[in-house]
């Protein structure tokens, strides 16, 4: 049973998507959005974290909080898939339940 | 499918009640049926119909409240959430002995029971908040 996690908070503020990746089951999927997007920015210090956790489970980024905070699609980690709001509705149906990471 | 909605953050204080907004509107896009929208903790606070922000600002409350006439959305705000933060109904500021009350169009005071439910009856319960 797959489960999709969702995160909102800047790793730089709170642990939340640390302890998220720790407890993500292999097949699960972490959606980033709001603050939580900086997770998935290139060159940060979670970003070893973030590009070890890809084996085994998916990443999304929310792509307009990343457009809202100035930063760039470009500059998002390989294999973090960019998805639009549509997207994360899709996300969470095709996902068994929601974990919602406040 | 049937999707249900918890908003815990109130709003104008991060994003969370922007996000919900959005996530309902594109869940009504593609065809889902949301089966309720339930305010908690201060959540509570997107349902007084007194805000007033800039006009060129979005108006958050004005909002849900467009929608739920549009779509037929219930928004269900926690009772005990509510009166902490001064949110009333006619009827609760009748009971309460308060000189009005401040419930926008298309919200109604309810109880946890609603959360239960909600996340019973739908398929997926999705919570923004803080």
């Amino acid at each position: 049973m797959a489960q999709l996690h969702t995160v909102n908070k800047s790793p730089f503020e709170r642990n939340a998507f640390v302890s998220c990746l720790e407890h993500a089951k292999e097949g699960s999927g972490i959606l980033l959005f709001e603050d939580g997007v900086y997770a998935a920015m290139n060159g940060t210090a979670v970003a070893d974290k973030v590009k070890a956790a890809l084996s085994g489970r998916s990443l999304y980024v929310l792509g307009p909080d990343v457009k809202a905070r100035g930063l760039s699609e470009d500059n998002v980690i390989d294999g973090v898939k960019v998805v639009d709001y549509e997207g994360f509705v899709d996300l969470v149906t095709e996902y068994d339940k929601v974990q919602s990471w406040l | 499918m049937k999707l249900a909605v918890m908003v815990n953050e109130g709003p104008y204080q991060h994003q969370s009640a922007d996000s919900a907004l959005q996530f309902v509107r594109a869940a009504l896009s593609k065809g889902h049926e949301i089966f309720r929208v339930f305010f908690y903790h201060d959540g509570v606070n997107n349902s007084t119909r007194f805000p007033v922000p800039p006009q060129d600002d979005r108006n958050i409350v004005d909002s849900w409240s467009k929608l739920a006439a549009e779509h037929n959305i219930d928004l269900v705000v926690c009772i005990a959430a509510a009166q902490r933060r001064g949110i009333l109904d006619a009827d609760e500021a009748k009971r309460q002995g308060k000189d009005g009350n401040n419930i926008a169009p298309g919200f109604r005071i309810s109880g946890l029971g609603q959360l239960i439910e909600a996340g019973i009856q739908a398929d997926r319960l999705v919570v923004f908040g803080d």
